[in-house]
C-alpha cells in the first residue's frame, strides 16, 4: 500500500457519513442529528428554504453545475396542483462510483434531502431513478425508506407540520442516455428513454408534464449539512464560484483507487500525487481523463489547475459527475478517444441524426486511425465532425460526444500526427502498427510463442532464438503475453 | 417503531439512542466496510473469520458493526478497530489471515498490525 499523505487535503461532507455509519439502522443517522434538518426546514417557508440553498452556492454535482437553488425557486414558482422532486442515481459514466458509494453507505442523507427540496418546490411526491445495476444500494435504499415511513419521517404530517411526502423507487435498465434528465423522465413515464429538447426544462414540465426538480445523489448529500451548518459555511469552502466540494471517482493508473472528496480549488497535482499516490510502477503519468465520455483529458500543463466548474470546461474538459480516469505513459490518447466513442455510439438513443449518425462516423475514423489507415484529411473531416455534432445533437450526450476527441486532438496532436503520418504508434498500444520481433540475445528457444501463435508464423529450433515472420503476423499480441523472458519486442 | 409526532419527538428519540449506546465506550467496535467493492474483495469472509477468532477466544467486550464504502478502494477488504478509549484505526487489504490477527494481536493485545490507513481527511460532523 502507497504511503499517503497525512495531511487533511480531503473533507468529507457529501461523504461524511459513509463508512461510520450503519448504512442499514435509521438510529445511527439519528444519532447524528439525522433528520432535524428536516425538522428544521419545516419551520421555515419554503422560499426561505431556496433563499437558503441559493445562498449556499451548491451547484448540481450531476455534471452540469447547474445553481441547485435557482432550480429550486424556479419550480417553487410554477403554480401546479402536483409537483416532483427526483433523484438522478443512474450514474452512467465508466469509472464512476461516488453516488453508489452515497447510496449505499448514507441513503438517509439523500431520503432526508428530498423530502426537504419536496419542501421547498412545493412537492409531496418524490421519485429515485436508480439504476438496476446496483442491487446493494437498492436494498439498503428500500431499507431507508420504509424505515423513514415507520418513524413517521415520510408519508402524511410529518413532523405534525402538514408537509405530506412520499417516495417512489424507479429502475433504469442500463441505458447510459436515461441519465439525461429529460430521457430519465421519459424513462420514468414507461416509455422508451428519449431526450426531448428544452426549453420546456423539467422545472416548468417535467415528470408527467408537472414541475419537476431532478438533482443528482450527491447533490441531494450536501442539503441536510448545509441547511444545519448553514449556507455561510458551506460558500466559505470552494473558490469564487464553486461552493463546496466535490467527490472524485480516481480510477486508471493511479496507486490509490478510490473515492476522494476535497474542497473545490484543489489542484489536479494534489489529487493525483498527494492524495492518490501517483502511477504506480515507476510510469510516468501522462493525462487524466474527467468527466467520463462527456469530458476531456487533461496533462502535465494543466497539474496545477484549481479544479473547479469554469477552471476544467476553460482547458476544454468539464467536471462531470466526478469521475478521473488517470493513464500514464503507455496509454494511447487516440485509443482512449476510441474507447470512449465506442461507448457513446452504444449508448445514443438514435433519435437525432447528428447523434446517431455522427457517432458511428467519428468511431470510424479513430478505428481506421488506430489500424494505421487513417490520412491527414480524416483528422480535418473529423475535427470539422465534432464541430458539427457539437452544435446541433439534441442532448448533452451527442454534444458533449466529441469532447473526448476534440481534447486529445488539442492536447496531444503529436500522437495523432504520428498515427497517419509515420503510422506509428508512440504508446505501443495500437497493435496494427507494431511490429513485433525476437531479441535474439535473450530468446532462450523454449517455444511457448510458437505454440499460441494463431498463424504459426513463429519459428526456429528448440533451445535456439526463434525468429517472427513479419509478413505472416497479424499482430495480435499473443507471444508478447506468453514470453516469460522479455525476448518479444514491440515497437 | 413509534412514530416520530414532533421536532421535540426527534431530539427525545436521538438522546435515547445516544443513551442506549453510552456502554460501547468500554467495548472494542470492529466495523467492516461492506458495500459492493468491500464485499467483491472478501468483506465479508473476513467479518466472518474476525466473528470466529472472537468467539473462539471468548471475548465479550467486542461489538460488531458493518458500513458503506471506507473510499480506500486500493486496500479492500477494510476494518476498522476502535479499541476502548483509543481512537479508530482504519486497516486495509483484511484477508482471512490478517482478519485473524487483527483479533489475536490488536484487539487482545494492543498491538498493531502492518497495513494501517492514515487519516487524511476532515469528516464534518453535524
Amino acid at each position: 500500500m502507497a504511503a499517503t499523505t497525512t495531511e487533511k487535503k480531503q473533507l468529507r461532507i457529501a461523504t461524511r457519513n459513509c463508512g461510520f455509519i450503519d448504512p442499514e439502522s435509521i438510529d445511527d443517522y439519528i444519532a447524528l442529528r439525522g433528520y432535524e434538518a428536516l425538522a428544521k426546514v419545516l419551520t421555515m417557508t419554503s422560499a426561505e428554504v431556496v433563499d437558503l440553498i441559493k445562498r449556499s452556492g451548491l451547484r448540481g454535482r450531476g455534471g452540469g453545475g447547474f445553481p441547485t437553488g435557482v432550480k429550486w425557486g424556479i419550480a417553487l414558482g410554477n403554480q401546479s396542483d402536483q409537483k416532483y422532486m427526483v433523484c438522478n442515481a443512474d450514474e452512467g459514466d465508466p469509472g464512476a462510483f461516488m453516488d453508489r458509494a452515497v447510496l449505499e453507505g448514507d441513503p438517509h442523507s439523500v431520503v432526508e434531502a428530498m423530502a426537504i427540496g419536496g419542501y421547498a418546490i412545493g412537492a409531496t411526491k418524490g421519485a429515485v431513478y436508480i439504476r438496476a445495476e446496483y442491487p446493494l444500494a437498492i436494498k439498503r435504499l428500500r431499507k431507508a425508506l420504509d424505515d423513514a415511513r415507520s418513524y413517521g419521517l415520510l408519508g402524511t404530517n410529518i413532523f405534525g407540520s402538514g408537509f405530506d411526502f412520499d417516495i417512489e423507487i424507479k429502475f433504469g435498465a442500463g441505458a447510459f442516455v436515461c441519465g439525461e434528465e429529460t430521457a430519465l423522465i421519459r424513462s420514468m413515464e414507461g416509455e422508451r428513454g428519449e431526450p426531448v429538447s428544452k426549453p420546456p426544462f423539467p422545472a416548468q414540465s417535467g415528470y408527467w408534464r408537472k414541475p419537476t426538480i431532478v438533482n443528482n445523489v450527491e447533490t441531494f448529500a450536501n442539503v441536510p449539512a448545509i441547511i444545519l451548518k448553514g449556507a455561510d459555511w458551506f460558500s466559505s469552502i470552494g473558490t469564487a464560484t464553486s461552493k463546496g466540494t466535490k467527490v472524485f471517482a480516481l480510477a486508471g493508473k493511479i496507486v490509490n483507487v478510490g473515492l476522494i472528496e476535497v474542497p473545490m480549488g484543489t489542484t489536479l497535482r494534489e489529487v493525483i500525487f498527494d492524495i492518490g499516490g501517483g502511477c504506480p510502477d515507476g510510469k510516468e503519468f501522462k493525462a487524466v481523463q474527467t468527466g467520463g465520455p462527456s469530458g476531456g483529458a487533461l496533462a502535465h500543463k494543466d497539474l496545477d489547475v484549481a479544479i473547479d466548474y469554469e477552471s476544467l470546461i476553460a482547458r476544454k474538459s468539464m467536471m462531470g459527475s466526478g469521475g478521473m480516469v488517470v493513464m500514464d505513459e503507455d496509454d494511447c490518447m487516440v485509443s482512449v478517444a476510441k474507447f470512449f466513442l465506442d461507448f457513446t455510439m452504444d449508448e445514443t438513443c438514435g433519435k437525432c441524426t447528428p447523434c446517431r449518425i455522427g457517432s458511428k462516423r467519428l468511431y470510424e475514423i479513430l478505428d481506421k486511425i488506430t489500424k494505421g489507415r487513417g490520412t491527414k484529411a480524416d483528422l480535418t473531416r473529423m475535427k470539422a465532425l465534432c464541430e458539427n455534432i457539437k452544435d446541433t445533437a439534441l442532448c448533452g450526450l451527442g454534444q458533449t460526444m466529441p469532447n473526448p476527441i476534440l481534447s486529445t486532438m488539442d492536447t496531444f496532436a503529436n500522437e495523432y500526427t504520428a498515427h497517419v503520418e509515420e503510422k506509428k504508434c508512440p504508446a505501443h498500444v495500437c497493435t496494427a502498427m507494431l511490429t513485433f520481433t525476437i531479441d535474439p540475445g535473450r530468446c532462450t528457444g523454449c517455444t511457448l510463442c510458437t505454440k499460441v501463435c494463431p498463424v504459426e508464423c513463429i519459428s526456429g529450433t528448440k533451445k535456439q532464438p526463434h525468429t517472427i515472420d513479419t509478413t505472416k503476423c497479424i499482430k495480435c499480441g499473443a507471444c508478447y503475453d506468453k514470453c516469460k523472458f522479455d525476448s518479444i519486442i514491440k515497437q | 417503531m413509534s412514530i416520530i409526532k414532533s421536532y421535540e419527538d426527534l431530539k427525545a428519540k436521538r438522546q435515547e439512542i445516544l443513551s442506549r449506546r453510552t456502554e460501547r465506550q468500554n467495548k472494542t467496535i470492529i466495523n467492516v466496510s461492506l458495500a459492493t467493492c468491500s464485499i467483491a474483495a472478501g468483506g465479508k469472509a473476513a467479518l466472518d473469520a474476525m466473528q470466529d477468532e472472537v468467539a473462539q477466544n471468548g471475548l465479550g467486550n467486542v461489538e460488531f458493526m458493518q458500513s458503506g464504502c471506507m473510499t480506500y478502494c486500493f486496500a479492500e477488504p477494510t476494518v476498522e478497530i476502535t479499541l476502548p478509549g483509543k481512537a479508530p484505526v482504519v486497516f486495509g487489504n483484511v484477508d482471512e489471515t490478517k482478519a485473524r490477527e487483527l483479533v489475536t494481536e490488536y484487539v487482545m493485545k494492543g498491538e498493531p498490525v502492518e497495513g494501517i490507513i492514515p487519516v487524511n481527511y476532515e469528516r464534518v460532523v453535524l
